[in-house]
């Protein structure tokens, strides 16, 4: 069971509380850009064993979206921030590198 | 015009834990920025209850105000005074960016009342309500059984519960069987 600390409510939401929403800080491709890159933001998604970021919404909640830096393999919750940000926050990626020393995650490390 | 009729039609489950329905409720929902002065005391005027931190419920009598999310606000007031309430909403924010709605007939308020009522509404919301983080005051968005509902307690031990009015039924037969299963012990 995955329970996530909601950045808005305060609250520990269990899963059943939250909606998954996918990989986290993705850069959206559009009007403009090439078909390659059309196709990686629309179908490209990283799936690592280890360190992940995600994006989460508090559906039965408050209704809004924050991101969760956590392990894929212990379920291990490294922390849970704002989705207004393009990447995360020094703390969290602190704690991350306590606990999985030389991690990275896209253009994170 | 037809006459408003709440969704149970004050319907009552008898027992240790009585769980029963509220009646109708005036309950108006107002988003905007709720750090703005203008629209706390906005709500203070209509309910007379002070303004609620993250995650409160704040209540005066039978009026409230619940903490829905960082941008709404949950005001409950007499069915009868609901129009008015919004009325002077309007009054107080006009032209700022906001939004109060009506949403009284669309709800349902269901109360569960008795000595072990934390225990039935444990059994249903996947929520810590343990003595020690969750007391009067507190409020919480979440789920009771499959449907979504909001539930705060008025007192030691009667909870109020709100859940959407198409989903009063499943909402109130399920906090009956919860109550009619007993005491766990658990807290």
């Amino acid at each position: 069971m995955l329970t996530l600390n909601c950045p808005y409510c305060g609250v520990n939401a269990d899963e059943t509380d939250l909606h998954g929403e996918g990989e986290a800080h993705l850069k959206r491709h559009g009007p403009g850009s090439s078909d390659d890159e059309f196709h990686d933001y629309l179908f490209q998604r990283q799936n690592p064993k280890g360190v992940h970021f995600e994006r989460w919404r508090h559906i039965y909640g408050c209704g809004k979206f924050f991101h969760a830096a956590r392990c894929t393999a212990t379920l291990q919750v490294f922390g849970t921030y704002s989705a207004q940000t393009l990447e995360p926050p020094q703390a969290i990626k602190d704690t991350i590198t306590a606990a999985r020393p030389g991690w990275s995650w896209g253009d994170f490390s | 015009m037809s006459n408003a009729v709440s969704a149970l039609q004050g319907a009552v489950a008898p027992g240790e834990v009585t769980v029963r329905e509220g009646g109708l409720q005036g309950m108006i929902t107002l988003r905007g920025d709720l750090s703005h002065a203008k629209l706390k005391s906005a709500c203070k005027a209509v309910t007379g209850a002070a303004f609620p931190a993250v995650g409160q419920a704040t209540m005066n009598g039978d009026n409230a105000l619940a903490w829905m999310s960082p941008d709404e606000i949950l005001i409950l007031v007499p069915h009868t005074d609901t129009a008015a309430a919004i009325a002077k909403i309007d009054k107080a924010l006009k032209g700022q960016h906001y939004l109060a709605e009506n949403l009284s007939d669309a709800r349902a308020l269901i109360f569960v009342e008795g000595t072990y009522s934390r225990e039935v509404m444990a059994k249903l919301a996947p929520v810590d309500l343990h003595p020690s983080t969750f007391q009067p005051g507190d409020f919480r968005r979440t789920r009771l059984g499959q449907v979504a509902a909001a539930f705060w307690m008025k007192d030691d031990d009667t909870f109020a519960v709100i859940c959407f009015r198409s989903v009063a039924d499943y909402t109130f037969k399920s906090l009956a069987a919860a109550a009619k299963g007993g005491a766990v012990g658990h807290f």
